[in-house]
């Protein structure tokens, strides 16, 4: 009798049939057990509840100086631009990847040049596009590691990905897309929130 | 008191195949006579796998699964446990050392051939234990916490968001969360100290019960089996395990033991390699260190991730950097098919694969620097060719390992 417990030509078709759905019922038990456990381990609900806006007093940045927020986890910079810094997003436009910023990494009303809504304040989660590292701010003009033709911007120590002042990518670099700018808006001149785009949902 | 003993061995094995599995594993485990240096680093892996476990287990007493208390638990073993430091640096200088051992037992394997027929599943199964292990130093390099485990988490687990369509949920059920925090820390300690080790210890029982079933190879690459007395049916060239291989094993554990205490009493931190400097600084969730860099068993692999800086064939360059990097690992597993080569040993492989397998070294060497180096437009480039050298290696060998110009293999072992 030990012969049964293989599968054989010499099974009958009802134990092959009860065999089959045996299996097929095990399987599908097994399925359901399975889904609890892999369920557990995505964003628990005090993950989801966490990532509330958070508002920057940015009357004291002073210009050409970089200011770091803690949004959701993540850093979220926020740069004064002087003049010449937004010279430089024009010089650099034939060097960068997606210079008119096609790819949806910012809301409409910073689809624009300077990536922003007021053209001074560069607002951008400083979170390389690539793997996740954040980048090096690098004001410096024309150093020695990034070459004569930098005019500022920022380089990611990872794996050398390059943006310019508006947090645009620059070609052959790994980094696919441009950084990312999130949901914000000013509430006065000097009050910024990052994170949403209304006073109230704050 | 022997008639005790084996009367208790007798009462035992009528319960429990004891000295049958005895026989079958050590004292009649027949293995070719001619083992030389390179034959060590198996053993040395398991040795160094029990290292892990014991000390593991003892840091385990001490540190915080924790965001908010995980560097300062490690601290803690450091500077106010009894023999935490020894204990951590035991730990941690086992971390690189077993990749030490595992890199020259594969080596062994690819000059030997031991890959070949009827070694596929052997090797198939080495293979999975190594990724295991790439794993266990993935989760385990995480657990202090501080700003090289944090960024090289992040990067790592970036990776899986590459994936099209699915990759950006995949990452966060990795997470558990949106970002990396206290939720992935908890559980990569999980998966450190439960679940990776417990898979490695099946994996490597499985791995030693596969080789006593198509028995060792051996530097000239010949199976011994073929050639077996026909009185004894055992292998005219091959020795019992258990004593000679046991006690040639132990030389080199003595030697081993003194590279390995010397590290952990003189340079545990190893220049930064085997312990990063960044990592001393806690976890900034802000800035990422300027400079980093995987540990050093790690970065030929992340020089290739970042080797790729054009979009081609449709598949923008962080996805190919990906698959670059998974690759390159994933490709030692087609080994036993993509060697065509009459013979098996290096001894009696000719020229075109003595050169290959030079250039695969070197290229993994110097991929290795460069992945300790920041990048810059020369280090780029030099990584780009190395890792066209290093596909060529395996993609190629079909070809060059076919029409190479071999020796005649012998009959018997040479002495």
């Amino acid at each position: 009798m030990a012969d049964s417990f293989s599968i054989n030509d010499e099974m009958s078709g009802r134990r092959k049939f009860l065999v089959a759905a045996t299996s097929v019922a095990g399987g599908i038990a097994g399925a359901a057990i399975a889904t609890p456990f892999l369920l557990s381990m995505m964003p628990s609900e005090r993950a989801k509840a966490a990532g509330a806006p958070v508002e920057v007093d940015i009357s004291k940045l002073e210009l050409g100086m970089l200011l770091m927020v803690e949004w959701r986890g993540k850093v979220v910079w926020v740069l004064n631009r002087t003049p010449e810094m937004l010279e430089s997003l024009v010089k650099v436009e034939d060097q960068l990847a997606d210079p008119n910023s096609d790819k949806k990494q910012q809301p409409d009303y910073a689809k624009n040049r300077t990536r922003s809504i007021k053209p001074e304040f560069l607002v951008v989660e400083g979170v390389c596009t690539h793997l996740g590292c954040s980048p090096v701010f690098r004001k410096d003009v024309a150093p020695a590691d990034l070459g004569v033709d930098w005019l500022g911007g920022f380089f990611c120590p990872c794996h050398g990905s390059k943006f310019d002042l508006a947090g645009r990518v620059y070609k052959h670099v790994p980094a696919p897309t441009n950084l990312v700018v999130p949901p914000h808006v000013y509430l006065s001149d000097s009050r910024l929130l990052i994170g949403s785009e209304s006073e109230g949902a704050a | 008191m022997s008639n005790l003993f084996n009367s208790m061995i007798a009462w035992i094995d009528k319960r429990f195949p004891l000295t049958s599995n005895w026989k079958a594993h050590l004292s009649e485990y027949y293995a070719p006579k001619n083992f030389n240096f390179w034959y060590f680093f198996g053993s040395l892996a398991l040795l160094v796998l029990v290292n892990q476990l014991l000390t593991g287990i003892f840091l385990t007493m001490n540190y915080k699964p924790d965001a908010s208390q995980a560097f300062a638990s490690v601290e803690y073993i450091m500077r106010d446990v009894d023999y935490g430091w020894l204990i951590r640096y035991m730990h941690s200088t086992g971390a690189s050392m077993f990749f030490v051992v595992v890199y020259l037992h594969m080596f062994r394997g690819m000059m030997y051939g031991s890959y070949r027929k009827p070694r596929e599943l052997l090797w198939l199964i080495g293979m999975v234990i190594f990724f295991v292990l790439m794993s266990l130093a993935f989760t385990g390099y995480i657990l202090p916490w501080g700003q090289m485990s944090y960024w090289g988490a992040q990067v790592i687990v970036s990776m899986f968001g590459a994936i099209p369509s699915v990759g950006e949920i995949l990452q966060q059920w990795l997470l558990g969360d949106f970002t990396l925090s206290d939720a992935a820390l908890n559980r990569f300690f999980a998966y450190h100290v439960v679940t990776l080790p417990l898979v490695l210890l099946v994996l490597v029982f499985v791995h030693i019960l596969a080789l006593h079933e198509t028995g060792s190879n051996n530097p000239d690459g010949i199976e011994i089996k073929e050639n077996k007395n026909p009185a004894t049916g055992i292998p005219v060239d091959g020795i019992p395990f258990h004593p000679y291989y046991t006690v040639k094993d132990i030389v080199g554990v003595v030697v081993f033991l003194i590279v390995f205490c010397g590290i952990i009493f003189f340079a545990p931190e190893m220049g930064g390699y085997f312990l990063e400097y960044n990592n001393f600084i806690p976890a900034n969730t802000l800035q990422t260190p300027d400079h980093i860099a995987p540990v050093w068993y790690f970065t030929p692999y992340y020089s290739m991730l970042r080797a790729v800086t054009v979009n081609f064939l449709g598949i923008d360059a962080k996805l190919w950097g990906v698959i670059l990097m998974a690759g390159s690992v994933v490709i030692f597993c087609f080994l036993p098919w993509l060697d065509r080569s009459p013979v098996k040993s290096i001894r009696y492989k000719g020229p075109y694969f003595k050169v290959a397998l030079t250039l695969f070294v070197i290229s993994f060497f110097v991929l290795g620097w460069l992945g300790t180096k920041s990048p810059t437009p020369l280090y780029t480039l030099l990584a780009q060719i190395f890792t066209v050298i290093y596909f060529a290696f395996f993609i190629l060998m079909p070809w060059y390992s076919k029409i190479d110009k071999t020796k005649p293999e012998p009959k018997r072992l040479k002495e």
